[in-house]
């Protein structure tokens, strides 16, 4: 029988059945971070269980972690019992931890594709709903919870029912300045954060072949704001050479081994999925969101929606949501002032979106009145960075070029905005308080954040380099 | 995990949408925090930092609710188990919601609270009841026969998957359950050694050349 990617990983992982009859999918690789991991870490100690597969294990600090310059444990007075909890307990239970000065240092779902820790076909849980970052490689992520963590450190499985599959078909091609943060915020404003609810999402078709594999982190990094389990795009030639030479990944005899077996991580031909869906990405412009969740996306050339032309049950989000955003019906978003700049997070924080807000930026400056903060991925994407200059021409922009980690994207490191401030961001949650109490959040891409922060409104950043 | 049988206590509706788990609880500051406060620490509140005597889990007679009626897609965003333990910690023990993120569903499911879809008919009497009743009677949820008796007297029953209701009822080990098969485990893990070394034996890694 045909079969698609995810059933072939799911035969390839599944252990057996639990007396309960949910599979037990082995888990290939486990990343923890120190927001959930001390509480699991906390349990298994008084329930006196042992970690089955530390080597298998490895541990980030990311989200309370200053991205001052010259940080230490203490920069971020909320985050140190976390990062001091963090390090007792990886070292209690033998898991390799990449502490603030360890060069592998960075956003989990950043980390273990760039140091070849994720590779294409394998399962890979974290405690974090970003996990499907690593789909992007081909690999199937697992977001739990604190108990899941505890499972997985405990079993080294997931026992779980196998989610329906749902195909999302991408057909033609992205234009220039368009990219992996454009495609998933018009997938999103398609199906919505509930649109892919039960389903493990396989985004394919030409549109996907055409991205970059950092673009392809950053759509499948989405799937979880379209209400997906998971999502993942089939490993091809691009993703072998991206990995290539990376720390952990295979080489020599090993890498022929795992060569033969990614090479048939894909789809057959046949495969049936349980629903799909098609979207054209022809012309597709850069989007931006207007409201309070990431399906609240337009073309940036749109004007903001009037609730009494949705569907009835989409209608009091939307005037909440225009109420928080101080937002009237018909307001284009170009030309909306903006007071803040974000570039960073586990969804556009890799090095390719720092070239390309760079590029945006070069021999450019901030507008006036704008705060804009830079923060690298990992701590290698900023030394790659700054080996490039890039740091440079954030800085001579009027960017503060940070230390990395989770930073303003979830707020939880001491970085935040002000109440009231209009914030262009490049995360992947533009909730209500989530980069700091009352503050506006628009979801763009790196290009669009960028350009943003010269003009000091939204535009449209093809117009805006086409104009010099 | 405590079991789960029937729980009889005051319903409260709060039926908006999509509430995330950044709204059901912000990012926790502290290692010990107070996650009774820390539900819906935002939205409870005023911009004075007053409760909002308009929020229905605020409203005097719902301060001991035990039911929460909720809408479409409830708990979607962040995988954070806080958003479970902080509706525990207040006695909420279950959740009739419209659907569920499926995160947060596996998140209740894993600390004995009990998550229930009814077909959309019936969730849209149980909010008409719920909010007529006003906290002023109580309602019934019984696991063992499947059944929602609403304030105002109307039955409902509700389907469960056959294994997470048990699970429930017994208050079962999620962790003992799945190293019963530590048998399997072991056998799958010797077979990678020999079909994928590369899987399990990884290299040495400590900065790019
Ligand atoms: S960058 Fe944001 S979304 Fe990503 S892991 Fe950190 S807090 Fe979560």
């Amino acid at each position: 029988m045909p079969e698609t990617l995810i059933d072939k990983i799911w035969s390839t992982h599944r252990v057996g059945r639990r007396i309960d009859g949910k599979d037990l999918i082995y888990i290939d690789r486990h990343l923890l971070h120190e927001l959930h991991a001390p509480e699991a870490f906390r349990k298994m100690t008084a329930a006196g269980r042992k970690v089955r597969r530390p080597e298998l294990t490895f541990g980030d600090l990311d989200h309370t972690v200053s991205s001052a310059v010259g940080r230490d444990d203490q920069s971020n007075p909320d985050g140190v019992d976390f990062i001091r909890a963090m390090r007792a307990g990886t070292s209690r239970f033998g898991i390799r931890l990449f502490d603030l000065d360890d060069p592998f240092q960075g956003i989990s779902h950043v980390v273990g594709p760039e140091i070849g820790l994720i590779l294409p076909g394998m399962t890979y849980a974290c405690p974090d709903s970003h996990a499907s970052t690593v789909g992007g490689l081909g690999a199937l992520a697992f977001a739990c919870g604190t108990s899941e963590l505890e499972h997985v450190l405990s079993t080294q499985t997931i026992a779980v029912t196998k989610p329906r599959s749902l195909r999302v078909l991408l057909g033609g091609r992205l234009s220039r300045l368009v990219g992996g943060k454009d495609v998933a915020l018009r997938v999103l404003a398609e199906i919505g954060v509930a649109g892919a609810q039960g389903h493990i999402i396989e985004f394919a078709g030409p549109a996907i072949d055409d991205l970059e594999i950092e673009g392809r982190l950053t759509l499948c990094n989405l799937s979880i704001e379209m209400g997906a389990r998971s999502g993942l795009i089939a490993a091809d030639e691009k993703t072998f050479s991206w990995l290539e030479g990376r720390p952990y990944a295979p080489s020599g005899r090993d890498l022929e081994l795992a060569l033969e077996a990614w090479k048939s991580m894909r789809s057959d031909a046949d495969a049936r999925f349980d629903r799909e869906v098609t979207i054209d990405c022809d012309g597709l412009e850069p989007y931006v969101t207007w409201g309070t969740d990431p399906s609240q996306a337009l073309p940036v050339t749109g004007t903001v929606p009037d609730p009494d032309t949705l569907a009835p049950e989409r209608r009091d989000r939307t005037e909440r949501a225009l109420e928080y955003m101080d937002l009237a019906v018909g307001t284009p978003l170009v030309g909306l002032p903006i007071q803040r700049v974000f570039i960073g997070s586990c969804t556009n924080a890799r090095l390719s979106d720092l070239k390309v807000a760079a590029e945006v930026i070069a021999g450019r400056r901030i507008a006036a009145g704008v705060i804009g903060l830079v923060v690298p991925g990992s701590s290698l994407v900023k030394r790659q960075a700054e080996a490039l200059g890039l740091d440079v021409v954030f800085t001579d922009a009027g960017f503060v070029w940070g230390e990395s980690g989770c930073s303003m994207c979830a707020a939880g490191n001491g970085d935040h905005g002000e109440p009231g401030e209009r914030c262009i961001s490049t995360t992947n949650r533009n909730f209500e308080n989530r980069q700091g109490a009352g503050v506006r959040t628009h979801l763009a891409s790196p290009a669009t954040a960028a350009a943003a922060a010269v003009a000091g409104e939204i535009v449209d950043v093809r117009d805006f380099l086409d104009r010099g | 995990m405590q079991p789960f049988q029937t729980v009889s206590g005051v319903a409260v509706a709060y039926l908006a949408d999509d509430v995330n788990t950044d709204e059901i609880t912000p990012v926790h500051r502290s290692l010990e925090p107070d996650f009774a406060e820390l539900l819906f620490a935002r939205r409870k509140r005023l911009a004075d930092g007053s409760l909002d005597p308009s929020f229905p889990l605020n409203r005097a007679q719902f301060a001991k609710a035990e039911v929460l009626v909720a809408g479409r897609n409830f708990g979607c965003g962040s995988s954070r188990e806080s958003a479970v333990w902080a509706m525990l910690a207040v006695g909420i023990k279950v959740i009739v919601a419209r659907s569920f993120a499926d995160i947060y569903r596996d998140n209740c499911l894993k600390n004995g609270l009990l998550p229930v879809v009814l077909v959309a008919d019936d969730q849209d009497q149980l909010e008409r009841d719920v909010i007529d009743a006003d906290g002023a009677s109580q309602a019934v949820v019984d696991l063992v026969t499947q059944t929602i008796t609403s304030p105002t007297g109307t039955n409902f029953s509700f389907e469960m998957d056959a294994a997470e209701r048990t699970a429930l009822l017994e208050g079962l080990d999620d962790i003992g359950v799945s190293l019963r098969e530590e048998g399997s485990i072991r056998a799958f893990e010797l077979g990678l050694a020999i079909d994928s070394p590369w899987l399990i034996a990884l290299p040495v890694a400590t900065d790019i050349d």
